[in-house]
């Protein structure tokens, strides 16, 4: 187990190189200065050119890779070129509201997910069936901002149940939770249906009802713990998205989370923040599957650790 | 040697305010008060911040020697108790106000002043605002990296400073007033290094209590301020990260008091036609011209005959719809409220078969292709969309390239680029209340350079002759004529026509019910909502 998580986490450092370099080739190559952003529409040419030495933007790209690359051994992801504090202490500061956010939204989707996809399971090709995976099919395809909007209209602006926009307390996350868990759950619900009608098909579901096993016991001890399985793996992959920002989200109800921090600096050309925050949810998108995969032998002894 | 002297007795600053005029209201004493933006505020260092929603706090968290009366573009001393200038506009001496403290309790000195503008000025500081003190002696030197300060400030004792030009710049004061002029304490500055822009230190009519990065900024009262009955508030919150939509539905609640981004255009009409319209929408005119840039130096726009058709063939009545009318249509590059500008100057009119007639004069019966470049962000790719319509009557095909604001402003500074850009979203708002920033940038030769923001790339040797004429009448007595001999410089250059000015766009702000005071310190000509100024109504 041990060997496994040392392999997997060296493996995770040759990928954040790799995003490393790719993400700072792919900025660098755009065709947009950030020392002509920074110093604004009155800057002389001297300005830009003093602006541009500071930032070191007039060495050559490896040279700079290099320097980035030596302060970030040291944990050091740079300074905000246009709010010129540390990067690092910007994601320290949101990076609550994002972990927040991430755990209500993977509890919500499982939560609505596994009791859908189970009901639908249990009443295969019925009309409930035919309900549940409508309503999925809608979650599903629904615009992001569509159900965050409309939530927000009837239930904070119209109802008055829930604060507006803002951070801080529980009712501020049941918005934001459940605006992210409709999509989610859709996906859930379908996934879950499909593994428990496969593991209600099983033998040994036969013999437990064979032996007079209750049906309740049936499924929720022998059925769903066995289809369990892609679900795990699926919030391994949903926690390095969501890491990552829900831009959406975190945009209409004033989240103070990473994806909003990501969404201006992309706008500014912040090219620090930029890198920072990939990286930041790369490793989020290395820890989850390495979760996932940690924890799936866990749930299902015949799958061990490789 | 005669001497310009100017006292102004510090109620001078109070009785002049239009706040007179509302006289019949009493601001409510002890008010806090919620403001909304959209974007994280980038940095409260005055040497640094140069966007719209810091520059009007870093207004009031500092003060400058000079300052503008609220509301308006007039000039008064502010930290200065008064100043003189030569006759040759080449020395200014201003009189420190005595006993003024920063934040942290230590009192202002002339030292201040001189370490201020010298850090706005070090390209260590990274500061955008740089170029603004060319006019003092030694700034070559400390641009260049040649000399650790500059040589032409000097502080013969506490409460005096004199400043030495190398040549004389009518726009001087203005310079002193604007935000990267702003008075910091050197020995808080050098503890906080980088870090000054999260935790200011000034001399404002506010302070910052506290910032919770992505969330809030807490800014309270400064109760020393030398600035009389001001600010009128106990202070205010400024929360960030809110959505448009929603910071206007929370103002309609009550919950928010002013709502920093506006109305969004998709709400306008339905606020507009509301019934609470006339409390919550702050309509106003700013500092702005919204232009199509052609550039002069790619075929065959490098034809006057090319660009006098293309100015036109644009219908502004019809894209001044486009933004819900929130714009009165344009002729000449300096806007309404700029000293200079020349209200009986007709422009070019709509003239579909004029512009049809002077193409073919130019050999271009048929037409052309070429590519109009503009900000990606709504309504910008509308605009472009209309302006293309309007080109392709006299049969000039645009292609549209929407991108980002920061590809647009690269495309246009890059020679041969881009041929036609609509500025819209990148568009000059001056950063002072004169005509000259309105031509040096984005008119002028000097503009006319890589990265540079003369995206026409005109440059007309007789004219800069001229801007520099006009800038050198530092007198104020010879104000008019410095404004008139600016006016024809823009006017004249439309013979020319390297833009099209499309329209002067106002601003929208709302605020709630309760917010007092008149509109032109929601929608300040220098400070866009001025924290100084602004009040609950009792």
């Amino acid at each position: 187990m041990i060997e496994l998580i040392l392999r997997r986490l060296g493996g995770a450092l040759m990928i954040l190189f790799g995003v490393a370099a790719i993400t700072f080739v792919l900025l660098y190559a755009l065709p947009a200065d950030p020392a002509v952003q920074l110093a604004g529409r009155s800057a002389t040419a001297q300005t830009v050119a003093n602006i541009r030495h500071e930032l070191g933007l007039d060495q050559p790209l490896i040279v700079q890779f290099v320097h980035y690359l030596g302060n970030l051994v040291q944990g050091d992801l740079g300074r905000s070129y246009t709010q010129k504090t540390e990067v690092m202490t910007l994601i320290l500061a949101r990076l609550p509201a994002t972990l927040i956010l991430m755990v209500s939204g993977i509890l919500v989707e499982v939560a609505i997910g596994l009791t859908l996809g189970t009901i639908a399971a249990l009443s295969r090709g019925g009309a409930v069936d035919r309900l549940v995976m409508t309503a999925s099919f809608v979650g599903v395809s629904a615009p992001q901002f569509v159900v965050a909007l409309l939530l927000l209209y009837v239930f904070a602006a119209t109802l008055q149940w829930f604060p507006m926009s803002g951070f801080g307390t529980v009712s501020h996350v049941v918005l934001p939770a459940l605006t992210l868990g409709v999509l989610g759950a859709g996906w859930y619900a379908r996934m879950v249906r499909s593994a428990m009608i496969d593991v209600l098909n099983q033998d040994y579901i036969r013999t437990a009802r064979a032996k007079g096993v209750a049906e309740r016991t049936v499924v929720l001890r022998h059925a769903v713990p066995n289809a369990l399985l892609p679900i795990v793996a699926m919030i391994g992959i949903d926690i390095g998205q969501f890491m990552g920002g829900v831009v959406v989200v975190e945009a209409v109800y004033g989240w103070p989370g990473i994806g909003q921090l990501a969404w201006q600096a992309i706008q500014q050309v912040d090219i620090p923040i930029i890198m920072g925050v990939t990286l930041i949810s790369s490793l989020a998108i290395v820890v989850g599957n390495l979760i996932a995969d940690l924890v799936a032998p866990l749930i299902d002894p015949r799958i061990r650790a490789r | 040697m005669t001497h310009w002297l100017q006292r102004t007795a510090l109620a001078g600053l109070i009785t002049l305010t239009p706040l007179a005029a509302l006289a019949e209201e009493t601001p409510a004493k002890g008010a806090n008060i919620v403001v909304t933006y959209k974007d994280d505020i980038a940095t409260l260092d005055p040497a640094i911040g140069y966007d719209w929603q810091n520059w009007s706090m870093i207004k009031s968290l500092f003060s400058r020697l000079m300052e503008y009366t609220p509301g308006t573009a007039d000039l008064v001393p502010s930290l200065a108790e008064s100043f003189e200038i030569t006759s040759d506009g080449l020395a200014y001496t201003f009189k420190l106000r005595k006993g003024v403290k920063f934040s942290n309790g230590r009192e202002v000195v002339a030292s201040d002043v001189k370490y201020s503008i010298e850090r706005a000025v070090n390209p260590k500081t990274q500061g955008p605002g740089a170029g603004f003190f060319g006019a003092i002696v030694g700034f070559d030197d400390l641009s260049g990296g040649k000399a650790e300060g500059l040589s032409g400030i000097e502080t013969p004792d506490d409460h005096t400073v004199v400043f030495k030009l190398g040549r004389p710049d009518a726009t001087f004061l203005h310079v002193l007033a604007i935000n990267f002029a702003s008075i910091v304490p050197k020995e808080v500055v050098e503890a906080e290094g980088q870090d000054f822009g999260k935790k200011p230190v000034g001399s404002g009519a506010f302070v910052l209590k506290d910032w919770v990065i992505g969330q809030k900024l807490v800014f309270e009262k400064n109760p020393n301020f030398y600035v009389a009955d001001t600010p009128k508030i106990d202070g205010f919150t400024v929360e960030v990260g809110q959505e448009p939509l929603v910071a206007l539905l929370r103002l309609q609640q009550g919950e928010v008091d002013i709502a920093g981004d506006g109305i969004p255009p998709s709400k306008f009409l339905e606020i507009k036609n509301g019934p609470d319209a006339a409390d919550i929408i702050v309509d106003g005119e700013q500092l702005q011209t919204g232009y199509v840039a052609i550039n002069t130096r790619v075929k065959p726009l490098d034809d006057v005959k090319v660009r006098q058709a293309l100015n036109m063939a644009v219908n502004k009545e019809r894209i001044t719809r486009i933004v819900n009318g929130r714009a009165t249509p344009a002729n000449q590059p300096l806007p309404p409220l700029m000293p200079g500008y020349d209200k009986d100057f007709k422009g070019y009119a709509y003239d579909i078969d004029k512009a049809k007639a002077l193409l073919a004069e130019a050999g271009y019966p048929d037409g052309f292709e070429t590519a109009l470049y503009a900000s990606s962000t709504d309504p910008n790719p509308r605009i472009a969309q209309a302006l293309q319509q309007d080109f392709a009557a006299i049969g000039v095909k645009a292609e549209i390239k929407a991108l980002a604001n920061a590809n647009v402003i690269a495309a246009g500074g890059t020679e041969g680029e881009a041929p036609m850009i609509w500025s819209g979203g990148m568009a000059w708002i001056a950063d002072f209340p004169d005509p000259s920033n309105f031509y040096g940038p984005i008119l002028g030769c000097a503009g006319a350079v890589q990265g540079g923001w003369n995206w026409a790339w005109y440059c007309n040797k007789d004219l800069d002759a001229r801007a520099i004429e006009a800038d050198s009448m530092s007198d104020p007595a010879r104000k008019d004529e410095r404004a008139k001999l600016w006016g024809s410089v823009f006017t004249d250059l439309m013979a020319d026509a390297p833009w099209i000015p499309v329209f002067n766009e106002r601003r929208v702000v709302a605020k709630s019910k309760r917010m007092g005071g008149p509109g032109n310190i929601y929608i300040d000509p220098t400070r866009v909502i001025n924290y100084d100024a602004v009040y609950v109504k009792q």
